[in-house]
């Protein structure tokens, strides 16, 4: 198994946002997370990619336990985050905010940015333009390439569609969806409930802090719990 | 010509507190707090020299370079006993444990090299130069060519090397450089070592333009490099050599032309102006994020 979550409990000081949730993703796999605001779901992929910690509980990546290892160590074992919000580097270039993604890399990183640059042309175009230049869907191309950049074992994506337009979340989606059927084991965090249960392979529901309901995608696309409360009807 | 050589003496002492404006800017940039203990590692890098010279009778490059790895190991272990343990706390408790480090390092010069004035030998072993009727000291050479090599130097660093791009991204966006793999704990070591090697050759330099060595010898060239810092934009290495260069001209021509006492009041003033005009410094950027 990938990644196994197991009864994790985290908080913010006081602030219980996470109370005992488990789930797993196998290798090969696309799982959707979904859930409302402030349901816990950026937490979870915190606390997965080692920016927070659990207070009880267990994560094991790749048969380890890594529930206290730091965010930047993960990387190297090849887990890749992509923030809520991008955060990619503003005054950098689109180059160089590429070759931080490589930071860990031993490989060839000018035939990984090749990579990249096939599902992103965009970016290929705009190497020498500054971060903060970029428009929010650029950035968002560019938060998701270099984190391609490792070749990641397991991608997790925090709601990629935020805050762009319909055709450029279609396109986003487009990408996501071939680079799981090149074979990338993806940890899809979304609001936008229909188009990731339409991606995913299977799918949990977060409720404050909780998994309420768990299926296939399409399982969970058809059930009226979903259907009411993330589908709009 | 007397005009030149004040603005010659400027640019000089200006290269100073820009070498040493480079260590606040980098740790304001990186760990983002401010280090103020940043101008009693320039009097240690002094004290250092001074008993390798006087004591071990080194020559003054040697006796420079065990003050430069002195303060980086002093810079490394201040960070890693008194502010990592604090690296989520509120900026002003970091703020006030800068302070008491600042203190802890004047007493313990105390204690070790006592109150009395040391007159600190100048590591500049020739003459003058004679222009006419244009004199320029050898210090005032060295300190212009040592700023100029280490800001091209630091460039360089900071565009081309792994460990200086790292630098950029924690100081940009820590969170984003931790899911890069840098570590920020390392990242910040390395700018408080770069920082205190770097305020080993300023305080070097200082008190060989100004040879009067106390424990507090620090801390005057260190609030005038902070406010150069500020003046140039915290956390741009641009910047921080404009501001240097200026308040190191502003003070020795209001020294010159209006008043000996009042230049260091004159140099903040103009500080003050500067920021009411802009805010983030002559140099400093804001770019927004895009959602
Ligand atoms: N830095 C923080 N300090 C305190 N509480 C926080 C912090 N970040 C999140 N929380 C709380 O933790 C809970 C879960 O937040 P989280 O960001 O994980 O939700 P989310 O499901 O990602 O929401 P959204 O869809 O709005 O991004 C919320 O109640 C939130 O208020
Ligand atoms: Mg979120």
């Amino acid at each position: 198994m990938l990644l196994k979550v197991d009864n994790i409990h985290v908080y913010y000081g006081a602030i219980h946002a996470i109370k005992g949730i488990s789930f797993e993703v196998n290798e090969g796999e696309t799982v959707a997370l979904i859930g409302a605001n402030g349901a816990g779901k950026s937490t979870t992929l915190k606390t997965i990619s080692g920016l927070m910690h659990p207070k009880s509980g267990t994560i094991q990546f790749l048969d380890k336990d890594v529930s206290h290892t730091d965010a930047y160590r993960l990387v190297a074992q090849g887990l890749a985050h992509v923030p809520e919000g991008r955060h990619i580097f503003l005054q950098m270039t689109v180059q160089e905010n590429l070759e931080m993604g490589a930071f860990t890399s031993k490989g060839d990183i000018n035939a990984a940015m090749d990579k990249v640059f096939q599902y992103f042309p965009r970016l290929k175009e705009r190497r020498k333009q500054i971060g903060g230049t970029l428009s929010g869907g650029e950035q968002q191309m560019l938060a998701m390439g270099r984190a391609l950049m490792i070749s990641p074992k397991l991608m997790m994506l925090d709601e990629p569609s935020m805050g762009l337009a319909p055709i450029l979340v279609e396109q986003i989606f487009d990408i996501i969806r071939e680079l799981r059927d090149a074979g990338t084991t993806i940890l899809l965090v979304e609001q936008n409930a229909g188009m990731a249960l339409d991606i995913a392979d299977r799918a949990y529901v977060l409720e404050t802090g909780r998994i309420t309901l768990s299926g296939t995608g399409s399982e969970l696309a058809q059930s009226d719990e979903v259907k009411k409360a993330y589908l709009g009807g | 010509m007397a005009f030149l050589s004040n603005f010659i003496n400027g640019l000089s002492l200006g290269s100073i507190y820009a070498i040493i404006a480079l260590g606040y800017t980098m740790v304001y940039g990186i760990a983002k707090m401010l280090n103020f203990a940043h101008g009693d590692v320039i009097m240690v890098g002094a004290y250092v020299s001074f008993v390798s010279i006087y004591s071990l009778g080194t020559p003054p490059i040697l006796a420079l370079l065990i003050s430069m790895c002195v303060c980086t190991v002093l810079g490394v272990v201040i960070e890693r006993l008194a502010y990592r343990p604090l690296r989520s706390a509120a900026s002003l408790a970091v703020l006030i444990t800068a302070i008491g480090v600042s203190y802890l390092l004047q007493n313990v010069a105390l204690l070790i090299w006592t109150s009395n004035t040391k007159v600190f030998p100048s590591i500049v072993s020739f003459g003058s130069l004679h222009i006419g009727s244009l004199t320029i000291t050898g210090e005032t050479i060295v300190s212009i060519i040592t700023c100029v090599v280490i800001m091209i130097g630091l460039t360089l660093f900071t565009t081309k090397a792994k460990t200086g791009k790292a630098m950029r991204a924690v100081s940009e966006n820590r969170q984003a450089a931790e899911l890069m793999g840098i570590s920020v704990n390392k990242t910040i070591s390395v700018t408080f070592a770069i920082g205190s090697a770097l305020a080993a050759v300023a305080g070097v330099l200082y008190c060989s333009m100004y040879p009067v060595l106390v424990p507090t010898t620090g801390s005057i060239p260190g609030i005038k490099a902070f406010t150069a810092a500020v003046l140039g934009g915290i956390g741009s290495i641009p910047g921080t050599l404009v501001g240097g260069l200026l308040l190191g001209i502003i003070e020795i021509f209001s020294r010159a032309y209006i008043s000996q006492d009042l230049s260091d009041a004159i140099v903040f003033a103009v500080l003050i102006i500067i920021l009411l005009v802009k805010p983030n410094g002559l140099l400093g950027k804001k770019v927004t994020e895009k959602v």
